[in-house]
């Protein structure tokens, strides 16, 4: 089991929900990870700034503003730019099953909607990142 | 090409690779500490410590655009706490420094303290070595907010800016937390809240009253790192501190006093390496401690063989 998670939690755009951003930032802590959580009205370059920089496992993103069909693939692109594409891409909030489905297709994990159980997520997510991490030869 | 080839030709993401890696990976730590070790002790060192929500994160990040205005590239380490009874963590200290997210000068790491005492995570020396070797020129480090812990940030700093706002109350308070003794700059932050004046003055009549190195008497600044305040005059002061150690080899005997310090503490993570592969191996604790339980054997005696068996 991997150990040692690290989650960058944000909130893209102007979209001001920001409790389940906190709820789940907070449960992923009680899991025993290690969350960033980097606040509101970030853009997907700071987001993928912050993910290089902190070298998470996991980027989670809270959209309830009906923005995610730009953002989830901006910061797909930024991170495959940056070459982390191995980073788990996941997040949840007001997103419609059809658009989640076309955003899986360019490699957007999961996305969770309200009522969801926050031990869903933290099981999504120890599952992800055990299959994902990479190994450097240094 | 490797991941050391990569960080030594300046790829960002190689340098947070790596400290992942010194963070993670034990057996690995070594081995790249070799590397990058003799190729750090350039960077500039500034320690930042002060009780929870003094406002370090936001003076760190105030700073940060300062070193940048006089040229300076930057790293950044913060340390927040782990929970003791989940090992999780909230890293809060990014959310208060977004000022120079976009420059690639800049590089800001989070830290959990991963349970180590004294207000660094066991791992923040070698980030910060990591930091150095790759080129800052200045690495600023936070500590988590301290009460009454130790205080290691003084071990891996030139310069220890001790933060205290007018609501942390009496000075004596920070005094019994030790903070006193190791701060080479003393900034009351948040001074443009209501007592801030009053409470820099007793400050300095602390100040007064102790002893310090010659030549270096630890000035008592005012700041409001939120409305971007006193941070020029924090800038020159530091300035002035790095002059002052450069001078009749102080930055000389600083650094040896440090790496004594770090050696020991190199040597305490060894011995806990070898435990836990101990641990892991056989039964010699469950028997200790069995004896020990039975009062047959006190912890030091069974301490000591346990350190007979590690030193093969
Ligand atoms: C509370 C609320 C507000 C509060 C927000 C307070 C705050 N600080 O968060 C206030 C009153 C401020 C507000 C304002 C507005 N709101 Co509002 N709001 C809601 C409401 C009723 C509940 C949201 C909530 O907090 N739920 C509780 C949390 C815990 O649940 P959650 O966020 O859904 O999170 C769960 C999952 O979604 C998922 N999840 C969420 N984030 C993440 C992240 C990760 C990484 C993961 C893994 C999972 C995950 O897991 C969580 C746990 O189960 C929803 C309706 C609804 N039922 O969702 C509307 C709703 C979101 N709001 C809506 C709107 C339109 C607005 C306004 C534009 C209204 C207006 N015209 O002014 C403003 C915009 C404000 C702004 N600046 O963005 C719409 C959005 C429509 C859309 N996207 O198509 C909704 C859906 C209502 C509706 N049916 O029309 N709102
Ligand atoms: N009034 C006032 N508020 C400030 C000032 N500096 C910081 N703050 C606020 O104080 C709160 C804590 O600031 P941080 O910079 O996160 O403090 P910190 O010491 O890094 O906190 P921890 O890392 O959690 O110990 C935030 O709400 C800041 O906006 C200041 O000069 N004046
Ligand atoms: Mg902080």
């Amino acid at each position: 089991m991997a150990e040692n998670i690290r989650v960058l939690v944000a909130k893209p755009g102007l979209d001001g929900h920001d409790r389940g951003a906190k709820v789940v930032a907070a449960a992923l802590r009680d899991a025993g990870m290690e969350v960033i959580y980097t606040g509101l009205r970030q853009t997907p370059e700071m987001i993928v700034e912050a993910a290089v920089q902190e070298d998470v496992d996991v980027v989670a993103l809270s959209i309830l503003s009906g923005a995610h069909m730009t953002i989830f693939p901006r910061v797909m692109d930024l991170l495959r730019e940056r070459g982390v594409q191995h980073m788990l891409l996941t997040g949840g909030g007001i997103i419609p099953k059809t658009d989640a489905e076309e955003l899986a297709e360019i490699g957007v994990g999961k996305l969770f909607g309200p009522g969801t159980s926050t031990r869903d997520i933290i099981g999504y997510i120890k599952e992800e990142v055990d299959r994902r991490r990479v190994a450097d030869e240094i | 090409m490797k991941l050391l080839d990569r960080f030594l030709a300046g790829d960002r993401t190689a340098l947070s690779r790596v400290i992942t890696l010194l963070e993670n990976d034990r057996d690995r730590r070594s081995a790249i500490l070799d590397r990058l070790y003799p190729r750090s002790g350039k960077a500039r060192r500034i320690g930042i410590t002060g009780p929870p929500g003094s406002g370090k994160s936001t003076l760190a990040d105030r700073l940060t655009a300062r070193f940048r205005t006089g040229g300076r590239t930057v790293g950044i380490v913060a340390v927040d706490p782990t929970s003791p009874f989940t090992g999780g963590a909230l890293l809060g200290d990014r959310l208060r420094m977004q000022g120079s997210w976009d420059d690639p000068e800049v590089f800001m790491r989070s830290q959990a303290d991963r349970s180590h005492s004294g207000g660094l995570s066991e791992a923040t020396p070698y980030a910060i070595t990591a930091l150095d070797a790759y080129g800052k020129d200045v690495i600023i480090v936070e500590t988590v907010g301290v009460g009454q812990s130790t205080l290691d940030v003084s071990e891996v700093s030139d310069t220890t800016v001790v933060l205290l706002t007018p609501e942390s109350g009496d000075s004596v308070q920070a005094m019994k937390a030790g903070l006193m003794e190791i701060a080479d700059v003393l900034v009351v932050n948040k001074s443009d809240r209501e007592g801030a004046a009053l409470f820099a003055s007793e400050l300095k009549v602390i100040v007064d009253m102790g002893r310090w190195e010659e030549g270096w008497k630890p000035p008592v600044l005012s700041a409001s790192a939120r409305d971007d305040t006193g941070i020029d005059d924090l800038y020159e002061r530091l300035d002035a501190h790095a002059d002052y150690l450069s001078g009749e080899g102080r930055l000389q005997a600083r650094r040896l006093r440090q790496g004594r310090s770090a050696i020991e503490k190199a040597l305490g993570e060894l011995w806990q390496g070898r435990l836990t592969v101990l641990q892991d191996a056989g039964d010699a604790m469950d028997r200790l401690s069995e004896r020990v339980a039975q009062r047959e054997l006190s912890p030091l005696a069974a301490a000591r063989e346990m350190m007979d068996k590690m030193a093969d």
